[in-house]
């Protein structure tokens, strides 16, 4: 890997200093094994990632190794990175679509070659040097983590309450019944009683949820839940009743899909996302309280 | 995504929308969750305030999104929401009528009122003494007129009252 970047050995002064004009920042994308020749990823075979991958605001990302470890930035300029800039862009969801998708087409690319460890948006340092202290500062949790997820691929569940199931009870004759009801009263009887019908259809589709969540959490080799998503964030009108992730070796993919063939039924509707890197099962909080390198 | 050499197995199955196939239409919803919820939290020399980040995902929950930029990711069930789009015309229309007669009602009542506060004599002995009760009226009638006005003004649905 060091072949595509001769420039970025480890004594070499930070490429930041390269650009001149406005202060550049290290944006940091993720934490690979070295690879074939590192210690930290010896048993894991790493293939080669693209070479002219490109990262946030197009910025060419470069790999900074340390003790067996690679960390994977790319610089970015302090106007729009730094910490006043930040906290006015982070209120603009474009600018942070543009930033999330591009920190995320790394991480997938980095992903694909082998064991990732994805850190979080925006998680910028002043040099490459400070980078390579949290390599050193951090290399017994990072290389923890990235065993853990060696070989796996994440896949994401998300199950909804089915909306278009007619309520258990319809009651139409009650409303024929009711013909001396103005329109409006009727209107919030229907209201009243089709309210009723998807309380039942939300508590029958909460435990199919829960037994899918068991399931699937058998085949996996790890699993974690998240917070449904609001239907703004979904896209989809539908309550959200699981949202899951769920780490699975390869070799029970195959498996894993047929659980989740069983559980479309009248109640639930499944949908599955991935392959995803690791992102929820490298969900670790490395103290952001504390200097990741030196300040 | 991650490894397209062997995606066949969950790939060929039809769950999803074909949305969460393609790299740039994988819904922003997912991303965001990921890349601002999870992976490895760890201070960089940026001081990204947490708080703002917490803020940010909950302010994504709620949508901060323009509609036309929702409308582009995706996000815009609410057209799709009978309870919301207004596909209740019925309901819509019975809404209509009843602002009007609701209009037209106190219109009648405004000028029942007009009519009976000019008769303070009358009034006056169900409220109190008589020496207050030209002064009392009085201050009531401007009230009552001028909350009337407000009514009218305020209500919409009632500036065209179908004065039947």
């Amino acid at each position: 890997m060091r072949d595509h970047h001769p420039a970025m050995s480890e004594n070499h002064p930070a490429l930041s200093q390269n650009h001149p004009g406005v202060g550049q920042g290290v944006y940091l994308y993720a934490v690979t094994p070295a690879g074939e020749n590192g210690t930290a990823g010896a048993s894991v075979e790493r293939a080669e990632r693209p070479p002219d991958l490109r990262g946030v605001m197009g910025g060419v990302v470069r790999p900074v190794p340390r003790g067996g470890l690679v960390a994977h930035v790319s610089d970015v300029p302090l106007d729009r990175f730094g910490e006043e800039p930040l906290r006015r862009s982070l209120e603009d969801l474009d600018w942070v679509e543009g930033v999330a998708r591009a920190h995320h087409r790394v991480v997938e690319a980095l992903a694909a070659a082998g064991p990732t460890a994805p850190v979080r948006l925006v998680t910028v340092y002043t040099g490459e040097e400070q980078v390579r202290d949290l390599l050193d500062l951090r290399h017994d949790d990072f290389t923890e983590i990235l065993s853990r997820v060696a070989g796996r691929r994440e896949w994401g569940v998300k199950a909804y309450l089915r909306r278009d199931t007619p309520p258990p009870s319809p009651a139409p004759a009650a409303t024929a019944a009711g013909g001396g009801d103005s329109p409006g009263m009727a209107y919030l009887r229907r209201k009243k009683e089709s309210l009723r019908g998807r309380e039942d259809l939300w508590r029958a589709a909460a435990e199919r949820a829960e037994l899918l969540h068991a399931e699937l959490g058998q085949i996996a080799v790890a699993s974690r839940r998240h917070r449904p998503q609001d239907p703004q964030l979904s896209g989809r009108s539908e309550s959200m009743v699981l949202n899951g992730a769920y780490l699975v070796d390869p070799a029970r993919e195959e498996e894993f899909a047929a659980v989740l063939g069983g559980y479309r039924d009248r109640f639930l509707d499944v949908e599955l996302t991935g392959p995803w890197a690791p992102y929820s099962f490298t969900s670790i909080d490395l103290g952001a309280g504390r200097a990741g390198g030196v300040r | 995504m991650t490894d397209p050499r062997s995606r066949p197995v969950l790939r060929e199955s039809s769950y999803g929308p074909p949305a969460v196939m393609g790299r740039e239409s994988t819904n922003l919803g997912d991303i965001l969750e990921r890349v601002l919820d999870r992976g490895i939290v760890i201070a960089g020399d940026i001081k990204v305030n947490l708080l703002e980040i917490e803020l940010l995902t909950i302010k994504l929950r709620l949508v901060i999104a323009s509609v036309d930029t929702a409308r582009e990711i995706g996000i815009d069930w609410w057209e799709r929401d009978p309870w919301l789009s207004g596909k209740d015309r019925e309901l819509v229309e019975e809404n209509r009528r009843l602002r009007e007669r609701l209009s037209a009602v106190e219109e009648r009542l405004v000028a029942w009122e007009e009519r009976t506060e000019l008769e303070p004599g009358e009034r006056a002995q169900e409220r109190g003494p008589v020496e207050r009760a030209g002064e009392r009226a009085g201050e009531r009638r401007g009230d009552r007129q001028a909350e009337a006005r407000d009514r009218r003004l305020g209500r919409p649905g009632g500036t065209e009252p179908g004065r039947a």
